[in-house]
């Protein structure tokens, strides 16, 4: 059974690889991954932004009170190897790349232009394979028009390519109201790929504390819809390749990120909750669902449900919607009835 | 360049196998050193990395070195003072036994009437009779050589060295010198005398006794049998000197003479004075005069042959400058000591002539006291005289008994080729680092000698540092601040006002300013005192908005960089651009490793230094209006005008010593005076939002947010603008509330908006109480808040024991110079609330004792009564006892007051009596109703002729109850005072004891104590800590007649009253362990509360009380207060620099102790449920209860 593809250039021996996440921290848990078939190794984002405050902020916690009184003109010892750069970020894609055979795809979100290109050279320099840039901005000023993120988005991309020469794919959220545009202009800007999509963290609301909570939830599988209808709609368009990030779960999610076109198949939640060999039970399954399919290669089934491809391509156009919503009412409530609030609350 | 610290560090960790340590000022940066190059892995010129220990007081590090020096090993130990005094005893002993070692000390004051951190040779003279040989330096240079000198010789001449150096003169002062290298030490240094001293170890290969107790037959005799030893002594350390000159040109000797061959009067000093006085001496010998110095470097053993040798013959006169006092003496110690060499020599050792020599001896310099060219000169004077005072001091105006020799002010050494600036700024802006970066730019880049030294304020918060800087084509060698500069920065405006800053500005000097207004408004911004000095003295003057420039670099309050920039380029020094290249490399160096982005943000304020620099027009007359306002306000008492004042203004040297209380006695209630303004922002009271929870009073470090129950009526000649609202209360009714900010004692730390509970509802972004700019609500706001302390506090009998109502009890402690948003000062001013007027506060060296007595102000203050806590620091080491004293002593007069009392039973009546005798303790209606008792005492006795009635009302007030409290660190509870801390909580003595526990040595820079936790970095254990916490609470329960709490009032607040009130009510001895965050965690400390929570609730920081009362009654005394963990240990840790500092040095070594930590979280926890779980259990688990 022939699982391999190409992606982002890299002869991998299968679509499966951990997404960007905290599996990579700990290199026991790679090796588990590799054991386990992972094909490549991505590794989480190393955010410009938050090395930048961290810098300011340690900064500011030491040296503010450093030199002001006599009896203690510093409060931490001086440490020669205490750094807050990225370096223990590189030096943890050195240590993957001499503990396993596996590529390496460094993730770097960046927060000024100097800061993407030299943090991507350093990436290079530490010995991965290829580069993410993870696109996680949140555009929070309403002047602030879609074309221009678009536009900032791919001059950081010909930057970044500039500088460095592995291959540079561009993990994209999917708040873009052209994202088959402007994916296609990231393609004719040379990226190697596209990563289909980043999941923002949606803060909570604390209705008693009257705060605004952080919260991280974990990927479900339907949330991979959303990526196997676009995937769907730019396989075929574009020079680069389509990973999918979010979603994939089951032995079928892995079938159809790559009948909708992945190249790539990156899991990030499934993982952290059943762990590493997770990833070696989707392989085993896929493998025989493919064989009980009668399928040889995976590529005979990359794109084949891609909209180009399937048998009813409006079921991922806006025609979709209508057909959809009219079952939901039609089949799903109107026959079991309206069930009413639970429990009346005093 | 360096400062003599790291200069005798750097020797004494090479020619060294073991270090024994702990932290004490001014030394604490030897040892710090030797520390970071041992974790570092550096090696001794051995070849082999010494082991550096730190132990838990200088009596167990001299104890450590004493063992390790038995063993053969190679050992030396850095300290100053107290810490000195620790290590006498172990000193005899090392010198009894002959033992080659050196000890390094930054010489400083011993307390006396009142502690010293600063520098004088009255520890170093208490040593004097241990054996040590001692070995004086006077500059940086000469520290770093004399550790090597003291080193060889020790191991030559088998007596061990002291080798001392001024405290903060020498020891913080940055100077450029020349470095030892390892091949010089290893030719100085004597394989065979180390091997020799190897081969005298104990060792069971080859076993011998040391440390017999001898018996009269013996010991005399024996104790006489190392004289050859000290006889022989000063020629080896001659001979040891001369080949240090062979090895490095630098020559010594064991006195060393300076001046005219020809002199006639002499000045015999050591120390950083003898420089001083050199340059003075080599001054006035060009001006024609015959003036000489005599240098004592080896001042024990003392060898009259190389004193007398070095004296020239011509000398008709002598003072012997001493740096110590030894009252009742007949004269300080080196005085004597060169009396009788000249006694002798002139009656048998064949020099006659010196009977004719007039000896006068002088003190000078203590507690770091200037010491500069014109009081050397009064000293010449005065040896000049017919009549000259036979003991004198210098330096001070002692218009009591007039031994102080009057000092010519005005006059100063003319040395045009040295070059002066002075910077007056903020601890916090940076100024000291960068000056220190510009010292050394201008030391190792240029061919300049070089020379920086910096003072430091007295608080804490909002810091204010003067660095002096010198250089010029010749070594500098003085050592003494500076009077007049050519130069003058001052980095932060306001001190123009309440600092002589311009007096500092020589004629013509160059004046630079941070100025909080563009540039064209400076000069109307001046008042006219300021602008008449700038006219006067012809100043060019620059300014800056450099505040302005560095947020816009994102280095808000970070005007270094900017200021060093503006110094390079108007002073000239280097060529612009060659500077800025100096500049931005001290950056890298300093920061590249620790953040790029720290590094470019600096190089952009850097950058944009001089396009914002102006020079300012000054017009021909002043213009202003306003003169400078008053120190303090003209209400103050006399006390606080003639003396805080001064001090205040930084005149305190030119109080007389008629000025000083005799016996280190002073007013409290003097904080109030000393309006620090420091804050660029301050709570703003929103009264429709505030649901009067009192939370951010309980938790200002600074007593500067208070909130007032008051009756309607109260608001009479209220100020327009002044808040309050219905009291929400049902049993007040009619009441009003009030919340009021001191404007100008708030230092803007951020706490009280940060607990702040109640939000706006439709924009919750809007608190109770907001931080707001400072200057716009000043007027106002000081206005409301004398008028809030002139409304009557409310009757303290309606208020209860909680958090609410605690807070509208009058605070005994306020203002403190604690940091701003201190973990430590919430607990003491709670204490001041709760048990103010009848408390006495034995407070241990540290933290608690700089902020709670650190002059010029105080911060115990009075109640409306006049009452108010009574406070005294003792030692470090001894603070349990000396509370435990306070109490006994408490007792014994109440005891005696109570006979007293008995005897006067016919007058008073026996049912009175019985009443005072019963309320022995009490809570405040007791206490209250017992002063009432005493109040009719008093007036049923007060005609009375009987002197026992007389003593009888002198002592009465012992009648009420007093509370006792020992206040102190975790350095002192964990570690140095742990034995006496244990003994006293054995007593069932009833005081009480608060351990402010920072899990570090704070007040020393954050040294690790036995209180820190596992995981944590901290100076002395750069590692991590590797073994949990002492758990002090736990041990302290296990006697079972200890009340014991853990409180956290970040966690929760009522819980720590609680355990306030419970401990005090207690009849025995009560230990209460509160957690106190503190920036030597590494974080903002405005979350201060925020990670008190968030150690209670991960399990860190278990809450208990532990009340025998309970077990009396049946019960289980053990209350565990807080629910089991609920989060993980990481999420309290991650947040601190102490522990995330680890994670980036070696994250799998992080990783590991975190993974102990929080096993050991788990076990903890655990064990107390057990604790808790069972019946009435005293002082065991229940579960091991029955076994």
């Amino acid at each position: 059974m022939d699982l391999s593809t190409t992606y982002l250039g890299l002869k991998l021996k299968n679509p499966l690889m951990p997404g960007a996440s905290p599996l990579v921290d700990d290199i026991s848990v790679v090796r588990a991954l590799e054991d386990a078939g992972a094909s490549a190794i991505v590794m989480h984002s190393l955010f410009e932004e938050q090395i930048t405050q961290e810098q300011v902020a340690e900064f500011a916690h030491t040296e503010g009170h450093a030199e002001s009184f006599a009896e203690a003109t510093s409060y931490f010892p001086a440490m020669a190897d205490y750094s807050l750069g990225p370096e223990r970020y590189l030096r943890q894609i050195e240590r993957i790349k001499e503990a396993t055979d596996l590529p390496v795809i460094g993730s770097l979100n960046g927060a000024t232009p100097g800061g993407w290109t030299h943090y991507a050279k350093y990436i290079e320099q530490a010995g991965a394979d290829a580069l993410e840039i993870n696109v996680y901005y949140v555009a929070t000023d309403p002047r602030e028009p879609g074309n221009e993120v678009e536009a900032r988005t791919l001059d950081i991309l010909r930057d970044v390519k500039a500088s460095v020469s592995i291959p540079v794919a561009v993990k994209l959220s999917p708040f873009f109201s052209s994202p088959a545009h402007f994916a296609m202009q990231l393609d004719d800007a040379g990226a190697a790929g596209v990563v289909l999509f980043n999941r923002f963290y949606q803060p909570d609301i604390d209705i008693e504390e009257l705060e605004a909570t952080p919260h991280l939830e974990l990927s479900r599988s339907p949330e991979l819809r959303l990526r196997l209808r676009w995937a769907a709609i730019l396989h075929g368009s574009l020079k680069g390749d389509i990973a999918i990030s979010g979603g994939v779960h089951t032995m079928e999610d892995v079938i159809k990120a790559v009948m909708a076109g992945a190249s790539g198949v990156q899991l990030v939640s499934t993982l952290l909750r059943k762990g590493p060999t997770q990833l070696g039970y989707l392989l085993a399954q896929l493998r025989n669902w493919m064989e009980e399919h009668e399928y040889t290669s995976l590529e005979q089934m990359r794109g084949s449900m891609s909209l180009r491809k399937c048998p009813d391509p409006s079921a991922f156009e806006r025609a979709n919607y209508l057909k959809v919503l009219q079952l939901w009412r039609l089949d799903a409530r109107r026959k079991q009835g309206w069930p009413g609030p639970a429990e009346p609350r005093v | 360049m360096l400062d003599a610290n790291e200069a005798v560090a750097s020797v004494s960790y090479r020619v060294n196998e073991f270090c024994a340590i702990y932290p004490i000022t001014p030394s604490s940066p030897m040892a710090e050193f030797a520390d970071e190059w041992s974790a570092a892995g550096r090696r001794n010129i051995w070849g082999a990395v010494p082991s550096v220990i730190e132990m838990q007081s200088e009596g167990g590090a001299a104890g450590a070195l004493h063992g390790a020096l038995q063993a053969g090993s190679l050992c030396s130990s850095f300290t100053a003072s107290q810490g000195l005094l620790l290590m006498i005893p172990n000193m005899y002993k090392i010198a009894g036994e002959l033992t080659p070692c050196c000890l390094h000390v930054t010489a400083r004051a011993v307390a006396t009437h009142a502690l010293s951190i600063f520098g004088d040779h009255s520890d170093v003279m208490a040593c004097r009779q241990t054996g040590f040989a001692m070995l004086a330096a006077g500059s940086v240079q000469e520290s770093h050589d004399f550790a090597a000198i003291a080193q060889a010789a020790t191991l030559e001449t088998r007596v061990p060295f002291l080798q001392f150096f001024d405290g903060f003169r020498t020891s913080h002062e940055v100077s450029k010198i020349e470095i030892l290298d390892d091949d010089t030490l290893r030719a100085l240094i004597r394989d065979d005398c180390v091997a020799a001293h190897r081969e005298r170890a104990l060792t069971p290969d080859r076993p011998m006794i040391r440390g017999t107790a001898q018996n009269p037959d013996a010991f005399f005799q024996a104790r006489e049998a190392c004289n050859r030893y000290y006889d022989e002594a000063t020629a080896r350390i001659r001979a040891v000197m001369e080949r240090f000159a062979e090895l490095t040109g630098r020559e010594y000797r064991p006195f060393d003479y300076e001046g005219d061959p020809e002199a006639e009067r002499v000045v015999i000093i050591m120390g950083s004075g003898a420089e001083a006085a050199g340059e003075t001496c080599e001054w006035l010998n060009k001006q024609g005069e015959k003036t000489g110095v005599i240098k004592v470097r080896l001042y024990r053993p003392f060898s009259a042959e190389d004193f007398l040798a070095a004296l020239p013959a011509s000398v008709r006169s002598i003072a012997v400058l001493d740096r110590t006092k030894e009252p009742g003496a007949l004269g300080e110690p080196m005085f004597l000591d060169v009396s009788t060499v000249l006694r002798e020599a002139a009656q048998s050792g064949g020099r006659p002539e010196l009977n004719e020599v007039r000896v006068i001896g002088g003190r000078y310099g203590l507690g770091s006291k200037e010491f500069n060219p014109a009081m050397v000169k009064a000293v010449y004077d005065e040896l000049a005289k017919d009549d000259p005072k036979p003991r004198f001091t210098v330096g001070v105006n002692d218009d009591v008994t007039g031994m102080s020799l009057e000092v010519d002010e005005s006059f100063e050494l003319d040395q045009p080729e040295v070059k002066e600036a002075i910077f007056f700024g903020l601890g916090s802006d940076g100024t000291v680092g960068a000056n220190k970066n510009s010292i050394k730019i201008i030391g190792e880049e240029t061919d300049n000698f070089a020379q920086g030294y910096f003072v430091y304020d007295s608080k804490k918060a909002g810091a204010m540092t003067v660095s002096h800087l010198r250089f010029g084509p010749d070594p500098i060698r003085s050592t003494y601040l500076i009077r007049q500069a050519g130069f003058v920065a001052c980095h932060r405006f306001e001190l123009l006002e309440t600092v002589d800053v311009l007096g500092h500005a020589a004629h013509g000097a160059t004046l630079l300013l941070n100025t909080p207004c563009p540039p064209e408004e400076v000069w109307d911004r001046l008042a006219k005192e300021l602008q008449e000095t700038i006219i006067k003295k012809e100043l060019k003057v620059y300014a800056i908005e450099a505040s302005k420039v560095a947020r816009e670099c994102g280095m808000a309050g970070r005007i270094n960089t900017i200021m060093q920039t503006c110094y390079f380029a108007i002073s000239g020094i280097l060529e612009k651009d060659e500077a800025i290249r100096h500049i931005k490399n001290a950056i890298d160096k300093t920061y590249g490793k620790r953040g790029q982005s720290v590094v470019d943000r600096n190089f952009r304020a850097v950058d944009s230094a001089l396009a914002n620099m102006v020079e300012l027009e000054i017009p021909r007359e002043t213009t202003a209006k306003r003169v400078l306002p008053p120190i303090v306000d003209p209400a103050a008492p006399d006390f606080v005008q003639r003396v805080t004042a001064m001090m205040l203004a930084g005149k305190g040297d030119l109080l007389p010593v008629s000025a000083f209380p005799v016996d280190g006695t002073w007013p409290t209630d003097t904080a109030r005076w000393e309006k620090r303004n420091i804050a660029e922002e301050v709570p703003v009271w929103e009264s429709d939002i505030c649901i009067q929870c009192n939370k951010c009073a309980v938790v200002c470090p600074h007593a500067a947010i208070r909130p007032k129950v008051f009756k309607p009526e109260a608001l009479e000649g209220a100020p327009d603008g002044f808040k309050s609202v219905k009291f929400r209360s049902r049993e007040l009714e009619g009441f009003l509330y009030a919340l009021q900010v001191a404007p100008e004692d708030c230092t803007g730390c951020n706490v009280c908006v940060e607990v702040c509970p109640a939000k706006d509802k439709s924009n919750p972004s809007r608190k109770a109480i907001n931080m707001a700019p400072r200057i716009p609500l000043l007027e106002q706001e000081r206005a409301n808040y004398s008028f809030f302390l002139d409304i009557p506090d409310p009757d303290r009998a309606i208020l209860k024991d909680d958090v609410k109502t605690t807070q509208f009890m009058r605070p005994l402690f306020e203002y403190s110079g604690a940091c701003a948003g201190c973990g430590e000062t919430p607990y003491v001013k709670l204490l001041t609330q709760l048990f103010g007027d009848r408390l006495l506060i034995a407070n241990a060296t540290g933290c608690s004792s700089i902020y709670g007595g650190n002059l010029p102000t105080t911060p115990f203050t009075v109640d409306a009564c006049g009452r108010g806590p009574a406070w005294s620091n003792s030692l470090f080491e001894d603070n349990a006892e000396f509370g435990f004293g306070m109490r006994a002593g408490i007792e014994q007069t109440r005891v005696y007051a109570e006979v007293l009392l008995q005897k006067f039973a016919p007058v008073v009546g026996d049912d009175f009596v019985a009443a005072v005798i019963a309320c022995q303790t009490g809570d405040e209606a007791a206490v209250r109703e017992q002063r009432e008792r005493v109040e009719a005492l008093r007036s049923k006795l007060k005609d009375s002729d009987d002197a026992e009635a007389k003593t009888l009302l002198q002592i009465a007030d012992y009648l009420v109850p007093k509370s006792v409290w020992i206040v102190g660190g975790d350095g002192w509870a964990y570690d140095i005072g742990f034995g006496g801390l244990d003994h006293v909580i054995a007593s069932g003595r009833n005081v009480n004891i608060l351990v402010l526990d920072t899990e570090v040595y704070s007040n020393t820079g954050g040294q690790q104590s036995k209180a820190t936790p596992l995981g944590a970095v901290a100076k002395f254990c750069m590692a991590g800590k590797a073994i949990p916490k002492k758990d002090l609470a736990l041990m302290a329960s296990t006697y079972g007649s200890v009340y014991v709490a853990r409180v956290a009032m970040g966690a929760k607040d009522n819980h720590t009253v609680k355990a306030f009130v419970e401990a005090e009510s207690f009849p025995g001895p009560s230990l209460i362990i509160a957690y106190s965050h503190c920036v030597a965690h590494g974080y903002n400390m405005a979350m201060g509360l925020d990670q008190q929570k968030k150690a209670v609730a991960c399990g860190y920081w278990p809450l208990f009380r532990y009340d025998p009362r309970r077990a009396d009654a049946g019960e289980n005394p053990m209350k565990l207060d807080s629910a089991a963990p609920k989060s993980s240990l990481s999420e309290f840790t991650a947040n601190e620099t102490r522990f995330h500092m680890l994670k980036r040095i070696n994250p799998e070594r992080a990783e590991a102790l975190q993974q102990m930590a929080a096993e050991s979280v788990r076990e903890r926890f655990a064990l107390y449920e057990k604790m808790a779980a069972g019946p009435s259990t005293k002082g065991k688990p229940a579960a091991d209860a029955n076994s």
